[in-house]
């Protein structure tokens, strides 16, 4: 009964981008319900185990389970078929440039469903009123601004009503206030919805406020999970360096490097 | 798909489409012999026998004075005689055209190609759906002007045929 | 020894990026009956393809056409046979000129448009969002836009041929006075419907190719600024290559 209560769980993944390791044996698993939020320096391979999760990518070893299935193991329909229960918020929205507002939002309904246009009109504006972006029907994406069209984006992952809504670096770029409309949405959709809620994010003040459970990623593994307020208190120098912002620690300030001095001499001695 | 435009979307591409289908049709029928000016006109059919054709082709023009009065239909080839058989079907508005008259086969320009040119006979009787033409004349081929000529120099070959000056 | 290895690298990758290529037709090709269900999204393809680059076809068309009737006129004057004119303009553009100068504005008007649409779609996650939402962009996005560009090529072409022969009547008729009625006569019996069916066939290889280059260039952009300009530059020198040989291999078979 356990095990089922876990929407997502990863084994031992193992996955490389020509050559260099991403993950080296993660494991990791996410209870149903709530929001879990996926944290790390940058490079950590946040996005790519989203894309993971997502079956846009295949990994190399280990077994990653979504919603009771294998993903490695499903044809592509059956995949398409298991993203019909998820949804997905792209880093910038990822809006169809060439429809509109209320078309974006339709889309999944237009080519999954045969809805009589009646009941497509009404759905979408419902959620589109969810985002509060019910009078922006009628805009193109172009002229949305980056927390709008995160918010259209949204209203578009949510039409299918999935189980699962993953959110990639939702807070990326956009102002304060559009920050708290994003948080409190995530935090609003996940109760009223029932979803599971996935964020990948390094802001670590929003995160603190809107997620249940956070998986703290370095050197492809995770180094630290718990609450907000258990990693805070962590006694890992690295969940130290990456909560308190400090510049430098076990993930140093320079990029590896031969020794400075050394470097100096010998660029002189060829000039 | 963005419901606004769709209107001048499909007007766009029907334009487009009509036009584009406009452009084929001009093309097959206004650029070669498929066209579609006779055959849906009143006309009658006159044959005639060559004893060659050269490069006529089924679709050349048949005229008179330079008045184009019909097309070749069909030009095959009589056993009997063994004699280029051709028919022409002529515009019925051009009805009265001597029974004698004869036909001839010129070529268009130098480079062009063949037609059949008609000469007015003085006969009192008018060509008919079915008639025959009995004075014909072949086309002009070159090959063969050229060995005649050549023929006609090696005969003569001491005194030069023509002294350039 | 090191320019032989580089020759060998350079084939090397021709043969992996044409085989990819052809992959990728087949591919399309599996996809496209069940895309030309939702025929309005190719019809909208059509319209991008065919009708917005109607004034750049229509303009050359006409400016072709019209050197055709002058040069032509030169040559065949010096034979005696300006009554000739219809027939060599009617030829060259319907079997040649038309086909291929269509072919190549083509490529630059429509093929790069297709090709930083599409990799921009890439770089923007257009097309990941629509794996996402269990869309097939082959299907949705990729299959219209190849079917649009081969419908639009033929139509654009013997609209092309059409304009031109006007351009060297008007050039040959009107300026330098060729015989109206011997210029159209002497086109009609000098072309047969096999030039002309010739043309179609070329156009619609022509169509096939360029198509296919724009989407798969587009499709496999590397999604940054510099790629998607690299891939629409990609798109037009392709395009001109591929269908200068295959022009020569389909006038060969049609002779």
């Amino acid at each position: 009964m356990n095990d089922s209560a876990a929407v997502i769980e990863i084994r031992d993944l193992r996955y490389a981008i020509s050559g260099r390791p991403i993950f080296d044996g993660l494991d990791l698993k996410i209870a149903r319900g709530g929001v879990t939020a996926f944290m790390g320096p940058s490079g950590t391979g946040k996005t790519t185990l989203l894309r993971l999760i997502t079956g846009q990518l295949v990994a190399d070893s280990g077994s990653i389970q979504v919603a009771g299935s294998d993903l490695c193991s499903l044809s592509r329909s059956e995949l398409y078929a298991l993203r019909r229960r998820m949804g997905m918020l792209f880093q910038n929205g990822a809006l169809l440039t060439d429809l509109t507002v209320f078309e974006n939002v339709a889309f999944p309904l237009r080519e999954h469903t045969r809805l009589p246009e009646r009941l497509v009109r009404d759905l979408v504006l419902t959620k589109l009123q969810a985002v509060g972006l019910r009078g922006a029907a009628q805009l193109m994406p172009g002229e949305l601004s980056g927390g709008m069209t995160r918010r259209v984006a949204l209203a578009r992952a949510i039409i299918l009503d999935p189980e699962i809504l993953i959110y990639d670096e939702p807070f990326v770029g956009l102002d304060p206030i559009s920050k708290g409309v994003v948080l409190r949405l995530i935090r609003r959709l996940n109760d009223t919805l029932g979803l599971t809620s996935i964020v990948v994010s390094h802001d670590v003040r929003e995160i603190s406020s809107v997620a249940n459970t956070v998986f703290l990623l370095s050197g492809g593994k995770v180094v630290a999970h718990g609450t907000p307020q258990e990693l805070r208190s962590f006694p890992s120098e690295i969940v130290q360096q990456f909560m308190g912002g400090l510049a430098d620690g076990p993930v140093p300030f320079h990029y590896p490097a031969g020794d400075y001095y050394t470097e100096l001499l010998a660029r002189e001695g060829v000039a | 798909m963005a419901r606004r435009t769709s209107h001048t979307l499909n007007m766009g591409t029907g334009l487009f489409v009509l036009l584009g289908f406009a452009a084929l049709f001009f093309l097959t029928t206004q650029t070669t012999n498929r066209g579609l000016t006779i055959g849906s006109r009143p006309h009658y059919d006159v044959t005639a026998k060559f004893d060659n054709v050269g490069d006529l082709k089924v679709g050349s023009p048949v005229s008179m004075s330079g008045v184009e009065i019909g097309r070749v239909v069909t030009i095959d080839f009589d056993l009997k005689d063994y004699k280029a058989l051709v028919v022409m079907r002529l515009d019925s508005k051009y009805s009265k055209i001597p029974s004698d008259s004869d036909a001839s086969i010129y070529t268009q320009g130098l480079l062009g190609g063949k037609f059949i040119g008609l000469t007015a006979g003085g006969a009192e009787t008018y060509l008919k759906d079915k008639d025959h033409i009995d004075f014909t004349q072949s086309a002009f081929v070159l090959e063969n002007l050229i060995g005649q000529f050549l023929a006609s120099f090696t005969k003569s070959a001491t005194p030069a045929p023509e002294k350039p000056k | 020894m090191k320019t032989l290895q580089e020759l060998w690298n350079s084939l090397h990758a021709a043969l992996v990026e044409i085989g990819a290529m052809v992959r990728f037709l087949v591919r399309l090709l599996i996809v496209a009956p069940r895309a030309l269900v939702r025929f309005s999204l190719v019809a909208e393809q059509i319209y991008n393809a065919g009708a917005l680059s109607l004034v750049i076809i229509m303009l050359s068309g006409l400016f072709v056409g019209m050197v055709l009737g002058l040069q032509g006129f030169q040559l065949l004057q010096r034979f005696g046979s300006e009554e000739a004119l219809g027939t060599a303009a009617a030829i060259g553009l319907v079997k040649e000129l038309g086909p291929v100068i269509t072919a190549l504005l083509f490529a630059g008007r429509a093929g790069t448009a297709l090709a930083s649409e599409l990799g921009l779609m890439r770089a923007t996650d257009q097309l990941s969002a629509m794996e996402m939402m269990a869309v097939d962009p082959i299907r949705r996005v990729v299959v219209p836009r190849f079917l649009g560009g081969i419908i639009a090529m033929p139509l654009l072409a013997a609209i092309f041929s059409m304009i031109g022969i006007y351009g060297a009547q008007l050039v040959g008729v009107q300026f330098m006075g060729v015989d109206s009625g011997s210029f159209w006569s002497q086109m009609r019996s000098g072309v047969a419907l096999v030039d002309i069916r010739e043309g179609i066939v070329k156009s619609l290889a022509f169509g096939v190719a360029c198509s296919l280059i724009a989407v798969y260039e587009g499709y496999y952009a590397v999604p940054t600024a510099e790629g998607v300009g690299r891939a629409t530059t990609r798109t037009v020198v392709t395009s001109a290559v591929v269908t200068l040989f295959l022009d020569y291999l389909i006038t060969a078979m049609f002779l």
